[in-house]
């Protein structure tokens, strides 16, 4: 479609793309001037001397948090609770999907788990109820508490669910015909059609996984057991408003407090950056995804 | 002879018809025992704590445990209500999402009305891909950026408004101050994720309707005012409904990470509230009660936001 372009219009599409042009740097602003903050010296932070790129360019930040035992034993349980994570969610969400992806003559009972899992989406017994059933159930101060009271992420769940009544009924029918049941059917036939389905749930449930902090908080006893995020936020957040302990700073006078905390804020957000391509490259399918209905 | 055949061939079909509910039952065991794994999860870490919540109306001491408690009636309920500034709680927390909402809404479709009308892809997806990073960054993280670039002494932003001659505002320590940011941050967070989702919708709609406008001789306007808005209609009003289901959200997350005593007068939600008392203070009745009330009145929310969805945007779950 050819179209003239009048004064007015070329105005809009100029306007147009420096507001948007705008409003997308704008979004990462914050992001870009605190990495700087963290390269560069403590006396120019403090002082405030760095806008978006450092000043006196130093690695003194990164050493002295990548020095710092508390912050790798963070790290590690991190990995733990992600790796330990994905594995109970994924297989749940595969395994609570398929049934209840099945029609209600093809699977009696369907409608009612369908519900009792639904339920668990509009409401919850609250905050101290679940904290006394993790402690009752002894995974407290344990990966598992991190990792059980979600272990059956109902948005995935039904996210998959769609997509697995979205594939031909006749491949179904085919694998029963051959004489497959319930299992093979699933793993030999669902699984691999749901390759970019599967991805994008992995994707999401990791992410989930890395960001979390506050179970961390209140379910471990003893801080040598917080995943990373729940370390930051003792760390970066509470510090701000809490006074610190005399020894921290002592430690805290060697370096400045605002470099030390960038630094962290950044490698707390490095592995998103990284799959941050992928994440943009499946997020689109995500989306379509939810909507594939019949 | 023939007639024997036929004869022997219904009693065949006879007898495995009547156990055929019994094998179709066999046949769907693999079923139920797939769900059962994850039923009995949600059951022990889902359900578990609904019933827990009874501790809501107990005098709940954890030395005796939820079954030797004494009963309290509406004690607890009572003892917030009667506690100076509860209802300043209530009124933040709704004050707070509906402005998160409200903003939330217009604001993703001002932008992906806006990106709709650029030609350039590469550009498109800059755009799109700088918009959306902050919506996977934690609070934790953006919490920290927020401190430091908000920060009254060193923050980047009153160093601006310093070279304009504006003196500091110590933004996440005032309290006329505090919900703007927590708005504009939440926004900040989340407006390019649904940017996205509308953005999506949009290239739904039926190139031939935009045809037909031209040669009504509606302009680009125009064209956005009776095509691209009623295309985008349902999912504006399915996000709408949505949103009501979470009037009683108002971002633990963000203002836990945010929020200090200064601004508890603004700030203090009903989420923050319930951990105060409940994990800091160990008033864990007292806590229950807040926790059950918020999920009582939540639960009615959504369901009506589902059931609202579900007429008016033809939404179902699944």
């Amino acid at each position: 479609m050819v179209e003239r372009l009048t004064i007015s219009r070329r105005l809009f599409i100029g306007f147009n793309y420096i507001f948007l042009a705008l409003l997308s740097i704008l979004c990462i602003l914050p992001l870009v001037h605190v990495l700087a903050v963290s390269f560069s010296s403590s006396s120019a932070a403090a002082a405030g001397y760095v806008k978006l790129w450092p000043v006196e360019f130093t690695l003194e930040s990164y050493k002295y948090v990548l020095g710092k035992e508390e912050f790798f034993e963070s790290i590690l349980m991190t990995i733990k609770r992600v790796a330990v994570g994905l594995t109970v969610n994924m297989v749940l969400t595969i395994l609570v999907a398929y049934p209840l992806s099945k029609e209600v003559n093809k699977f009696r009972g369907r409608t009612i788990y369908a519900w009792v899992f639904v339920f668990t989406m509009l409401f919850n017994g609250g905050l101290i109820p679940l904290y006394m059933m993790v402690k009752y159930t002894g995974i407290l101060d344990s990966v598992w508490a991190l990792v059980l009271p979600q272990a059956v992420p109902i948005f995935n769940m039904i996210l998959l669910l769609n997509f697995f009544r979205g594939l031909p009924k006749e491949l179904e029918e085919a694998a029963f015909m051959d004489g497959a049941g319930h299992w093979t059917t699933l793993w030999k036939v669902y699984v691999p059609l749901s390759a970019p389905a599967l991805a994008t749930i992995t994707l999401f449930t990791m992410v989930f996984h890395w960001n979390s902090w506050f179970d961390g908080l209140i379910f471990m006893n003893s801080p040598h057991n917080y995943p990373l995020q729940s370390y930051l936020q003792t760390v970066v957040i509470q510090q701000n408003f809490t006074s610190a302990s005399l020894e921290t700073i002592a430690e805290l006078s060697k370096i400045s407090d605002r470099t030390f905390k960038s630094a962290q804020i950044f490698l707390g957000s490095l592995p998103i950056l990284l799959v941050y391509p992928f994440l943009q490259r499946f997020f689109m399918k995500g989306i379509v995804l939810g909507s594939v209905k019949e | 002879m023939l007639n024997k055949v036929t004869e022997d061939r219904i009693a065949i079909v006879e007898s495995a018809a009547k156990p055929a509910k019994k094998r179709a039952w066999k046949f769907q065991l693999p079923l139920h025992l797939m769900i059962l794994p994850g039923l009995l999860l949600i059951l022990v870490y889902s359900y578990g704590p609904m019933l827990g919540a009874i501790i809501a109306f107990q005098d709940f001491n954890p030395a005796r445990g939820i079954f030797d408690s004494e009963w309290s009636g509406l004690d607890n309920i009572r003892y917030v209500m009667a506690l100076p500034g509860s209802f300043q709680i209530i009124w933040n927390t709704l004050i707070i999402a509906v402005m998160k909402i409200v903003v939330g809404l217009i604001v993703p479709i001002v932008v992906a009305l806006m990106l709709n009308e650029v030609r350039k892809e590469l550009f498109k997806r800059t755009v799109q891909t700088l918009v959306y990073l902050p919506h996977f960054l934690s609070w934790i993280i953006l919490g920290g950026v927020l401190i430091d670039i908000l920060s009254p002494s060193y923050g980047i932003v009153n160093q601006m408004l310093n070279w304009f001659g504006i003196d500091s505002i110590y933004f996440l320590g005032s309290n006329d101050w505090f919900r703007p940011v927590l708005v504009t941050s939440d926004v900040w967070k989340e407006f390019g994720f649904n940017t996205i989702v509308y953005l999506a919708a949009l290239t739904g709609i039926n190139p031939t309707l935009y045809e037909a406008a031209v040669i009504d001789g509606a302009n680009r306007w125009k064209q956005t005012l009776y095509v691209t808005l009623p295309g985008m209609a349902p999912i504006i009003i399915l996000t709408a409904t949505l949103a009501l289901g979470q009037v009683l959200n108002a971002g633990f997350d963000q203002v836990y990470n945010l929020y200090s005593p200064q601004v508890y007068e603004t700030g203090d939600i009903i989420d923050t509230f319930v951990y105060r008392i409940g994990i800091v203070d160990a008033q864990y009745g007292v806590a229950t009660a807040v926790g059950l009330f918020k999920s009582v009145v939540s639960l009615i929310l959504l369901s009506t936001s589902y059931f609202l969805a579900y007429r008016f945007a033809n939404y179902r779950i699944f």
